[in-house]
């Protein structure tokens, strides 16, 4: 299979979709300039100059406006360079769009409405850069809420968002833009609600989201040279969460740690945690580990910022820890970011 | 170039001010280069009159705002290049302890409040501290700056419509560079319809002026903040001009190859270039030799650069006071 870049997985998707159905237009800031949200929007803006637009900053209005579109047929894929310019868009994406076939008795109609938000981390992204509020927004239903952690999950994501008939939030990692792996030439979605087992094992279960997959992977590396067997399971969306493939992996391994790109308190982490508890408290051989961000927002001094993620080292530490080993220095496995500035 | 009536005192004064302001973001933005100063960062070269020429109209127990641009307003607010720098290089001298970053300034000292990187936050929590200061009867004025793209906003709408009912003494100043990010005006705003003409639409007092000429901007400023203070209303000021560098980051657009504006366009602008205009008043009014200028810019520069050298050498932030203020 051919080897492309998460951006290029995005980009590739979004133009068969709208190949396939000229019903789907793209809007955010600058998404038709060259420069198109880091390459992503730039195949289909020179594909489709009519489907490809320009919007202005007005995030509160544009939600509503992409109901109202929605409402009469239209597919809008709707980007933020940002996850935080977002925010402006709750009231009409919680309050509207998630809640619309409910509310209306089925009798409105759907409004497929799809948002891009790109969470940022490290090189001084800051507080208001690097925040990933899926766990918030997984709360609602009515939404879909998709974390893709490899550009093959970045293509088959975002094409079952545009070709499904509700409203979807994709979280993407600035982090993993460049980063590499195999891609479905043919336009498969990936349904919603299915995780990915990325790695088979038998000793731990990790269930890791979005960039902290790879961070588990590397992690799962360094212990399988301890003779500790990793699985992975990335749940892929949060809302709807594969319970079975989680409940059955804990079955299998009996320990448990959950690794998310947010904070704890109310977060993804719980989530898992709190259904572990419930319905596979009898299978657990230790008590569960969470590890997310540390509880304070992203300082942007690099000495600071070293400190706020957790990384491989944390994971692999962690893993040790529940197997009731000694734990180790381990920071040769953390990887420098690649990622320079300045965005 | 008109007479005058600014005080030659001030004029040397607002000259200096907008060296100091220039030759620091050009120093920050070469500094920038070398990748040590992690955080996405907005330069203001070419847009200094505007902060510059208004802070100058401002006393100091004013209190000033600003966007993700914000690196001029605090300096003409009376923030120190020093204290700038250490926040860019993320060290615990940084006017944020280096917490915040480029677009988190904040220096109380000096009526600087806050920068804040969301379109429409800084300008919303400007009108607030008008409110407080009415409700003091304080006589204070309270300044936002922030882009054309804030008029896209809808907060925007929501505090004019605010400050005009609640005669709150704000200013708010809009610096239009006719960009945001890579999205030129006419893109995103109706053709015909100027931003200063939507406002006057709230009742509210509006000024438009060449934001490259600091003596205008200060005239028109001064006019603008003694009306609020006199009247405990808002104004408004739209002040043109142009950014230089490429939205975010040290570089120019066209060393890079993108094509939303091109380089005659930039050299256009740099004819207009706030600082040698200032330059051209003070010498055709006699307040100040070719050979005292370039003294002047000597020193400043010199100055700045060993801001920038002693920020540099300042320690980091400790990890382990990683959750300071954090709840
Ligand atoms: C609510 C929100 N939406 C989008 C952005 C992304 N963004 C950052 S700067 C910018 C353009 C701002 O343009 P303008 O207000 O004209 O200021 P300038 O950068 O030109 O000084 C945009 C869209 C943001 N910061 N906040």
């Amino acid at each position: 299979m051919r080897i492309l870049k998460y951006k290029e997985a995005i980009s590739e998707a979004t133009v068969q979709a709208m190949e396939a159905d000229n019903s789907i237009f793209v809007t955010g800031h600058a998404v038709d300039y060259p420069s198109g949200i880091f390459g992503s929007t730039t195949a289909a803006a020179a594909r489709f100059p009519d489907r490809v637009f320009d919007c202005p900053s007005m995030e509160n209005g544009f939600a509503g406006i992409a109901v109202g579109a929605a409402a009469m047929g239209k597919r809008p894929l709707y980007v933020f360079p940002r996850a935080d310019f977002m925010f402006l868009s709750f009231d009409n994406l919680l309050n509207l769009a998630c809640k619309w076939r409910y509310m209306y008795g089925g009798n409105a109609g759907r409004v497929p409405i799809v948002f891009r938000a790109i969470v940022g981390k490290g090189w001084g992204q800051g507080a208001t850069h690097s925040q990933s509020p899926h766990a918030p927004l997984a709360h609602f239903p009515g939404l879909t809420v998709a974390l893709p952690a490899t550009p093959a999950d970045a293509k088959g994501l975002l094409l079952s968002a545009l070709t499904g008939q509700d409203p979807v939030v994709i979280f993407e990692h600035r982090a993993l833009y460049d980063t590499e792996g195999p891609v479905d030439e043919a336009m498969t979605p990936i349904p919603f609600g299915k995780a990915n087992i990325v790695r088979e094992g038998s000793d731990i279960t990790i269930v890791a989201t979005s960039f902290m997959v790879s961070e588990a992977l590397v992690a799962a590396e360094e212990l399988a040279a301890r003779g500790v067997s990793v699985e992975i399971i990335d749940p892929r969306t949060v809302r709807p969460l594969d319970e079975k493939t989680i409940l059955a992996s804990v079955k299998k391994t009996g320990r448990l740690i959950v690794a998310d790109t947010s904070w704890e308190l109310c977060g993804f982490t719980s989530e898992v945690a709190a259904l572990v508890a419930e319905k596979g408290f009898h299978h657990l051989k230790a008590p569960v580990r969470r590890i997310a961000l540390a509880n304070c927002p992203a300082p942007v001094s690099m000495k600071l910022e070293e400190a706020f993620y957790p990384k491989a080292s944390t994971l692999a530490n962690a893993a040790l820890q529940l197997l009731g080993k000694a734990s180790t220095d381990m920071a040769h496995i953390d990887q420098e970011s690649l990622f320079k500035g300045p965005y | 170039m008109t007479e005058s009536n600014i005080a030659p005192k001030l004029l040397v004064q607002m000259h200096r001010e907008l060296l100091r302001v220039r030759h620091a973001e050009l120093a920050l933005a070469e500094r920038y280069k070398q990748q040590e100063m992690r955080t996405p960062t907005h330069f203001g070269v070419g847009q200094e009159a505007v902060a510059v020429g208004v802070c100058a109209a401002l006393r100091k127990d004013d209190v000033a705002y600003s966007h993700h641009r914000s690196h001029n307003h605090f300096l003409a607010k009376g923030g120190s290049v020093y204290r700038l720098a250490a926040e860019l290089f993320g060290r615990e001298t940084g006017c944020s302890r280096g917490r915040g970053g480029s677009v988190h300034l904040t220096d109380l000292s000096v009526g600087f409040v806050a920068s804040s990187a969301i379109l429409g936050e800084a300008l919303a929590a400007a009108t607030g501290s008008a409110l407080s200061f009415k409700m003091d009867k304080a006589n204070r004025v309270s300044t936002a700056f922030f882009g054309d793209a804030v008029a896209e906003e809808g907060a925007f709408y929501e505090c004019l419509g605010y400050a005009a009912l609640m005669k709150l003494p704000v200013l708010y100043v809009c610096e239009n560079n006719g960009y945001a990010t890579e999205s030129p005006l006419a893109i995103r705003q109706p053709e015909g319809v100027s931003i200063t003409g939507r406002v006057k639409s709230f009742g509210i007092e509006t000024f438009y002026v060449d934001g490259n000429d600091v003596c205008a901007v200060y005239e028109t400023a001064a006019k603008a903040v003694a009306f609020a203070r006199e009247h405990m209303l808002p104004v408004f000021l739209e002040c043109t001009t142009y950014r230089w560098l490429e939205h975010v980051g040290p570089h120019f657009d066209h060393d890079l190859g993108r094509t939303y504006r091109d380089e005659a366009e930039l050299q256009d602008w740099q004819q207009k270039c706030p600082v040698r205009r200032s330059e051209t008043v003070l010498l055709a009014t006699g307040l100040a030799t070719e050979a005292e200028l370039e003294g002047w810019e000597a020193a400043i520069k010199a100055e700045i650069e060993a801001d920038i050298e002693r920020a540099y050498a300042d320690p980091w932030p400790d990890p382990s006071q990683l959750f300071d203020n954090a709840s």
